[in-house]
């Protein structure tokens, strides 16, 4: 393979011999950092007044009702735009998704009906010409879906059990490897899978059909984005040769993404260490100041934090916000031990100073307890700022995952351009208790044909009568609806990621992948604490159920006082430990979508408030419609022996059945933490 | 043996250095007017404390030693109330054994069970000593007759445990609670510093600002709040005390030996 010339003053190896290996590439070229912030810039002219621009756009953005445009005619593709600018003289990283800034995308594959609704919330109507073709020509994601669910499937989506499928938008949570695109050009990329493509030849069979396919999609996608790219004057055919050139690129190759995708998480990557080697090269050459350094940086996480996608209310209110999830991971240690942290670790986070704090991107340290001093002192410093950084454990992950791992959404980690995952949602152990109670009739809906309650389970036995509930005969029960649960639950998600899948494709965030890759079955679990302390009060004290008309249990009356998760007492969180191993042994059992890999999370971050409304009361004494817990969080009030003994009861929980992360939101006051 | 207890605090960090699992212990003699915890008062024999609340040293030790990762170089063990002290010899048992695992120990007190003449209590608060390695004394009132007033005791035993500690070398913080009317005034708080001045072994002073927070417990109590109307120190007045009492020089000697 040929040394390209924009290689050169670069350290070769696996990376330059005819493999794309990022990671080799970073770790033979990176120069770790172990001084101070005080080297670092503060915003240049251009910055401040951009960033005005953006702040001014934000404010007519809030005024006009949350979005200020939208393109109601033309469905977002990487070519569909011309190029925008927000100011060209002073942008020093240009693109944005469609021809104006603030003007969200029309992308209707993942459904027409959802990307039609969402317009309408926001006073804006389709095109009847755009609508007309997605309803009679073009199948969309949500089309498929619907027409291979099963009537189950159907109902356990109508009561909430399964709650917040990608069924009606974009799965999201898939990375590109972005630095691809910035290391090797996109001309050499389009070769190597090419060479893959020519690989899958032979007889014939469905699996290696659709994989020449979805080759001949990536290899599309990748000339595509080389076509937009020419609409801003850049020609990425070739290798980035300077450090501008490099963010350049890796945005660009983002761009496509978001231009492609309107992704639930639709995040970048692991990019920081790796552009230092481009700033350090340029320094050192003398064609780069720390200003300019800065400005670049600046003018990146800027267009980072004006990505934007056009969506219904419901989704924002599931989500509390209209976040978009552009994690970027920093920081980290490599397995041979030294920490990869540069000086564009510092500048990245600096943002967060110099254009003051924000909520995306999503700016995420791998903290190890081997980070140099001066990097977590000064992480430490900006959280105190901004409390705007995320942290999150390296020395967990790492033994997994490697160096070269990234974070999508919150908390799924994965590593960059070698895994993948089908984004899964969560099913509700806290209602799925009640089902088991209540024979899988739900406790909330009813039945409109015969204005009975609904089954949404198969027929199956509930508790019987009004005496104290015993722990035995529900874990019995609970088990039983947990097994009905989780296959369902798989068998939901392989026709939701079947569909998406066929008819929409991430295929420019797949190309900056390995073609080999390995994929992950994302599912997830909302309201264990709300489960667990149920199962504690049963266990400890005395529950009575309470019936309806129906004889379906709609409250309990409990006597006497129990353990509760949150206080480090192994007497109830053994429950919770029990809980998530065992949905997870469920899962495990049943055949995941495309041989992916089953993992599970415990991470709702802001969805508790939804998945709680539609829940009835609990065993523990939470009333029907309040909120579960986030995540892995104790229930709200109930850790009465302070935070570290909550963070402990949390700890217990086995990351080995919750590989796709496990989250703890928690706050804490200036004052708690000392004087 | 067995101690009474209110409560735990995995994560104290306002009660001696570093992180640190507190100790609530049950019962005090005093009667502050701004006590913030007015559930820790009652005195309960132990047959008529819930049984759930009643610990063994040896399990309290072995609950606090649960978070020992959470304590770096500095962190520890701190037992407050309530007056700890009540139940000294509980916490004779719990610091033999957490010394035995080298963990940093504190009392928060008022010494009030510190009667110097006698023989008995000055032995076991000399084991306590040898036990302890650091005392958060909170001196309430310089002023006899206004410590009285203000907690319903005289302050003869602070101050005489304040004399011991020093001349037995042992490290103690003063704290100090800044009440307006009560114990802001100029004078007092000039006292309070001739009388710390003659102290070998303060490291540190804390004035903690009066606060309402404790309110809520009053009502859920059904005790009247005492101070009834008194607002937090303002604060200027909590800049003028600090002066007064010479914050200032523990705390940037304290910042060279970090």
């Amino acid at each position: 393979m040929q040394f390209f010339k924009e290689w050169e003053g670069f350290e070769p190896g696996n990376w330059s011999n005819d493999e794309v290996d990022v990671r080799d590439f970073i770790q033979k070229n990176f120069t770790l950092y172990e001084g101070d912030d005080s080297f670092l810039e503060g915003p240049t002219k251009a910055t401040e007044k951009l960033w005005e621009q953006i702040m001014d756009l934000t404010k007519k953005e809030r005024e006009a009702g949350g979005v200020l445009k939208a393109d109601t005619i033309v469905p977002s593709t990487l070519i569909s735009h011309k190029a925008g600018y927000l100011n060209k003289e002073l942008e020093t990283i240009v693109g944005i998704q469609t021809d104006e800034p603030f003007k969200r995308s029309l992308q209707p594959f993942g459904g027409i009906k959802m990307a039609e609704s969402a317009l309408k919330m926001y006073g804006y109507e389709i095109d009847p010409k755009t609508k007309e073709i997605f309803t009679k020509y073009r199948k969309t994601h949500n089309d498929g879906v619907y027409d291979a669910y099963t009537p189950e499937m159907l109902l356990a989506r109508k009561s909430h059990i399964l709650t917040g499928l990608p069924d009606t938008y974009g799965r999201g949570r898939i990375i590109g490897d972005y630095r691809r695109v910035a290391l090797y050009g996109v001309d050499y990329l389009i070769q190597q899978k090419e060479f893959d493509k020519s690989l899958l030849a032979g007889a014939m069979d469905p699996e290696k059909i659709r994989d020449r396919e979805e080759l001949s999609e990536q290899i599309r996608a990748l000339k595509n984005l080389k076509v937009m790219a020419a609409e801003y004057g850049f020609d990425i055919s070739r290798p980035a040769g300077t450090a501008k050139e490099a963010i350049q690129w890796l945005y660009f190759a983002y761009l496509g993404a978001i231009k492609e995708q309107n992704g639930a998480a639709m995040s970048i990557g692991r990019t920081s260490t790796f552009l230092d080697i481009y700033i350090e090269r340029d320094m050192q050459k003398g064609i780069l100041t720390e200003k300019q350094a800065q400005e670049y940086i600046d003018h990146f996480i800027m267009k980072l934090r004006i990505v934007k996608f056009m969506r219904v209310k419901e989704y924002n209110e599931l989500f509390s916000g209209d976040p978009t999830w552009v994690t970027e991971s920093i920081g980290g240690v490599g397995i041979d031990g030294r920490p990869l942290v540069t000086k564009t670790s510092f500048r990245v986070l600096h943002t967060l100073i110099n254009l003051g704090p924000a909520p995306e991107p999503n700016l995420t340290v791998l903290w190890s307890k081997q980070l140099p001093k001066s990097f977590k002192r000064f992480c430490a410093k900006i959280s105190i700022e901004t409390s705007a950084i995320q942290y999150e454990s390296d020395d967990l992950m790492r033994p997994d995952m490697g160096d070269d791992y990234t974070i999508a959404c919150c908390v799924s980690s994965m590593r960059v351009g070698k895994d993948m995952q089908f984004f899964g949602a969560r099913a509700n152990l806290a209602k799925c208790l009640l089902y088991a109670i209540n024979g899988g009739k739900d406790e909330i809906h009813l039945d409109k044909a015969t204005g009975k309650p609904l089954q949404v389970s198969p027929q199956f036995e509930g508790i019987q009568g009004e005496d104290a509930l015993k722990y035995e005969e529900v874990i019995a029960k609970y088990e039983q609806m947990m097994e009905w649960l989780a296959e369902l639950y798989v068998n939901t998600l392989n026709v939701i990621h079947y569909m998406h899948d066929k008819y929409s494709y991430e295929a420019l965030e797949m190309a900056l992948h390995d073609t080999e890759v390995r994929r992950f079955f994302a599912t997830g679990i909302a309201g264990l604490s709300c489960a667990t302390d149920s199962l504690s009060a049963i266990k400890y004290a005395k529950v009575y159920p309470i019936r309806n008309e129906h004889g379906i249990v709609v409250d309990f009356k409990t006597v006497g006082d129990y353990p509760k998760y949150g206080n480090n007492d192994d007497r109830v969180d053994d429950i919770a430990v029990w809980l998530v191993k065992t949905f997870m042994n469920k899962i495990r059992k049943h055949k995941p979508y495309r041989n992916s890999i089953a993992s599970m999370s415990v991470l709702t971050i802001t969805s508790n408030v939804v998945y709680g409304k539609n829940t009835g009361n609990t065993p523990d004494g939470r009333r029907m419609g309040e909120p579960l817990a986030p995540g892995a969080n104790p229930m709200h009030g109930r850790d009465s022996h302070g935070a570290v003994a909550s963070l402990e009861s949390v700890a217990k929980l086995p990351f080995a059945y919750a590989k796709d992360g496990i989250s703890n939101t928690f706050s804490v006051t200036k004052g708690s933490l000392g004087k | 043996m067995d101690g009474k207890i209110h409560s735990f605090e995995s994560f104290g960090t306002v009660d001696g250095p570093g992180v640190r699992f507190v100790i609530f212990m049950q019962g005090c003699k005093l009667r502050c007017l701004y006590c913030h915890n007015p559930d820790t008062w009652e005195i309960a024999h132990v047959e008529n404390y819930p049984a759930e609340k009643i610990y063994t040293p040896q399990q309290v030790a072995k609950d606090a030693l649960r978070y020992r990762n959470y304590w770096g170089s500095r962190g520890g063990v701190t037992v407050t109330g309530g007056e700890p002290l009540l139940q000294i010899d509980f916490i004779l048992e719990l610091f033999r054994l957490l010394k035995a695992k080298n963990v940093h120990c504190a009392v928060d007190t008022c010494g009030f069970t510190f009667i110097k003449e006698n023989a008995e209590s000055l032995s076991k608060h000399k084991k306590l000593l040898d036990l302890t390695d650091l005392f958060l004394l909170d001196i309430k009132h310089i002023d006899d007759e206004e410590c009285k007033k203000l907690t319903g005791q005289s302050n003869q035993h602070t101050l005489n445990f304040a004399q011991f500690l020093s001349e037995n070398k042992k490290e103690m913080w003063i704290r100090y609670v800044l009440v307006p009317g009560y114990t802001d005034g100029e004078m007092y708080l000039q006292q309070t510093r001739n009388f710390i001045d003659n102290l070998k072994t303060v490291t540190k002073i804390e004035v903690l600002p009066y606060h309402t927070m404790g309110v809520v417990k009053y009502q859920s109590l059904n005790l009247s709040y005492p101070l009834k109307g008194v607002q937090a120190p303002s604060v200027e007045s909590v800049k003028m005390a600090k002066e007064i009492l010479g914050v200032d020089r523990f705390d940037a000697r304290n910042k060279k030996v970090l």
